[in-house]
């Protein structure tokens, strides 16, 4: 490589910039937290092989599955309700699903290729880093979300400002501690290839146990007990009810589709249950924490 | 006398029952361009993790432009400039946005960001390439940015750990031409490891390290005095005789090196008309070498860093096989 010489007004600066760097404080992990969720967008921006890849799952379930399994499944559905429009809230909550996992994945690879290490040396708490992650893994992901969101027409799901923005925050909330979730596991897990097979494993099962492609009602013990265990549940529930009650269907047929979290016969309250899911996001976020903070 | 910017006191790092660091203490005065030099293994990556805050002591301790680094852990970073061996970029945002999440994790200050930038990145030449995704360029090139990077922040001590291993010797030297450029321009104190002997000679002090202690500590031209004497290599027209003849004429030990008549003697230059005087055999050719970092190395520890660092290869492997029998 030849040796390259610097700009001609280089030469000009040769008195050094004075950089005084502040002390440690509340802005400056700010300013970290800022800069890590930037990161994430920038090289989600970068990367749209990634966006359309992560994409190609739901919309295969919304379109295949949902026509497909449609005319066989639909009969069991309330007169005038599509099977599409039925498992529309569970796509909706798949699409984030991969997406925040990904986001998480990304600091596995940070550990590969070294990047990790010039955040770990840095002068700003750890906590600054994790937040910063898991909000950039949220963002990311809902952005993922609102492409089917837009595709609300096809599963002849009404374009309504109120109910857009109750998913979208539903939204948040599941990719946050979705991606809080993955960061805990890349704190011990170091390899990708570990990382990705594990989180696969059991994110699939979490999905299939949240009751994003059936009602909640009607099912085995066994089965209604596993699904009642499944955090996912608390989330996918409220955003059924989101969406079905902005539809025009009568009461009775409303609570056959989505009948929300039931315990021992007792009903969830939709806040609680978004309550369940935000406390989670924050003990997994804590424990990446503490997590990181023993990492080198 | 100012304080000393780096100062450590009988430091140990053990890994288990690996003593890598085994009791070492030195100074670096600020300004100066400090070096370890010593063959992979000899326990200088270890003692930079340390003064890095990366890894703590097993005993001792060390200080870092005035604070511990065990105690003040976030003072330390604040004032330390980093290049790895391995590189620690991300390689999909480009060069700029490498640098602005360093200063937002540093804290530069936002009015300052923009021409510190620019500083930085034309004395490492990669102003004009600031845009373009770290993914293209060169093994150089990168190690450019990270050196730019390593002093966006204005550290007092910037610490470069095998700066240019893996790279071609064309590139080395050209790292090392920004090297002595910025001590020129930056009013800092570079700390750097290297097993390359040619490199630690750009440094104002060098200490030897092999087994996890220094050997030795001095500047590279009173290092090289203290091996004592040149290295002197003849032909001559029949050279066993001409060895038989120096060891009678001069009482040298004389031996056939890479095809030559070689020996040591001290002052090389004042000796070598003697030697033309006195030889009856014809001599051809002539040629005297001052004594390299290589003999320094060779004079303290007995042997040179090549074969240094096969021992040390050795030895770790010694180790994992008992380690692995042990369980």
């Amino acid at each position: 490589m030849a040796i390259e010489v610097s700009s001609p007004d280089a030469e000009q600066v040769t008195e050094a910039i004075r950089v005084s760097v502040p002390e440690a404080g509340l802005r400056q992990d700010l300013r970290a937290v800022n800069i890590v969720w930037r990161r994430e967008l920038i090289r989600f921006r970068n990367d749209r092989l990634r966006m359309v890849t992560s994409l190609v799952q739901p919309i295969l379930f919304l379109f295949v599955l949902g026509t497909g399994l449609g005319s066989l499944a639909g009969h069991g559905l309330p007169h005038g309700i599509d099977f599409k429009t039925f498992i529309y809230p569970g796509v909706l909550a798949m699409s984030v699903l991969f997406t925040a996992i990904f986001a998480a994945a990304s600091i596995v690879w940070d550990r590969e290729f070294g990047f990790l290490r010039e955040m770990l040396v840095a002068p700003v708490s750890r906590s600054a880093l994790v937040i910063g992650k898991c909000l950039g893994g949220a963002t990311v992901a809902t952005f993922q979300g609102l492409v089917i969101l837009a595709l609300a027409g096809v599963a002849h799901v009404p374009y309504d400002l109120g109910l857009f923005l109750t998913v979208i925050g539903e939204l948040l909330l599941l990719s946050f501690t979705l991606t809080a979730f993955g960061v805990m596991m890349a704190g011990r897990i170091k390899q990708m290839q570990a990382f990705m097979a594990l989180t696969q494993m059991l994110v699939m099962p979490l999905f299939f146990l949240s009751g994003a492609l059936y009602p909640l009602n009607g099912l085995p013990a066994w089965l209604s007990v596993l699904t009642r265990l499944d955090p996912l549940t608390y989330i996918v529930s409220p955003m059924r009810h989101a969406v079905f009650s902005h539809l025009n269907i009568p009461p009775q047929a409303l609570h056959q589709i989505a009948p929300g979290v039931t315990w021992n016969g007792w009903e969830v309250p939709v806040g609680l249950s978004l309550g369940m899911v935000a406390l989670m996001g924050a003990v997994l976020l804590g424990i990446a924490i503490v997590e990181f903070r023993r990492t080198e | 006398m100012t304080e000393p910017v780096v100062l450590v006191h009988d430091l140990v790092k053990r890994y288990g029952e690996v003593e890598a660091v085994r009791g070492i203490s030195f100074e670096v005065q600020p300004g100066e361009t400090f070096g370890f030099l010593g063959p992979n293994g000899a326990g200088k990556s270890t003692t930079i993790k340390i003064l890095c805050t990366l890894a703590e002591p097993t005993k001792g301790s060390a200080r870092v432009a005035g604070f511990d680094v065990v105690k003040q852990r976030d003072m330390v970073r604040r004032n330390i400039g980093l290049v790895f061996q391995d590189t620690t970029l991300d390689s999909y945002l480009t060069g700029e946005q490498n640098l602005r999440f360093h200063a937002d994790l540093y804290g530069v200050p936002r009015a300052q960001l923009q021409p510190r930038m620019r500083q930085v990145l034309d004395m490492v030449g990669l102003w004009d390439r600031r845009q373009a995704e770290v993914a293209t360029y060169s093994g150089g090139m990168k190690r450019r940015l990270e050196i730019a990077r390593g002093l966006l922040h204005a550290p007092r001590v910037l610490f470069l750990d095998e700066p240019t291993v893996g790279l071609d010797p064309q590139t080395r030297s050209s790292i090392w031409e920004y090297i002595n450029d910025l001590k020129q321009r930056e009013d800092i104190t570079i700390f750097l490891t290297t097993h390359y002997m040619d490199e630690a000679e750009n440094c104002d002090r060098i200490g030897i390290i092999d087994h996890g202690k220094i050997v030795a500590i001095d500047t590279p031209e009173n290092l090289k005095a203290s091996v004592g004497t040149d290295r002197v290599q003849i032909s001559t027209a029949n050279d066993e005789a001409a060895i038989k003849e120096i060891k009678d004429t001069f009482g040298l030990d004389a031996a056939m090196h890479e095809g030559m008549v070689t020996f040591n003697v001290e002052e090389g230059e004042h000796f070598v008309p003697r030697l033309f005087a006195e030889l009856k055999q014809q001599i051809r050719s002539v040629s005297v070498a001052r004594p390299s970092l290589d003999d320094v190395f060779m004079s303290y520890t007995g042997k040179t860093i090549r074969d240094a660092e096969a021992t040390v290869g050795d030895r770790n492997r010694a180790h994992m096989m008992a380690f692995r029998r042990g369980r």
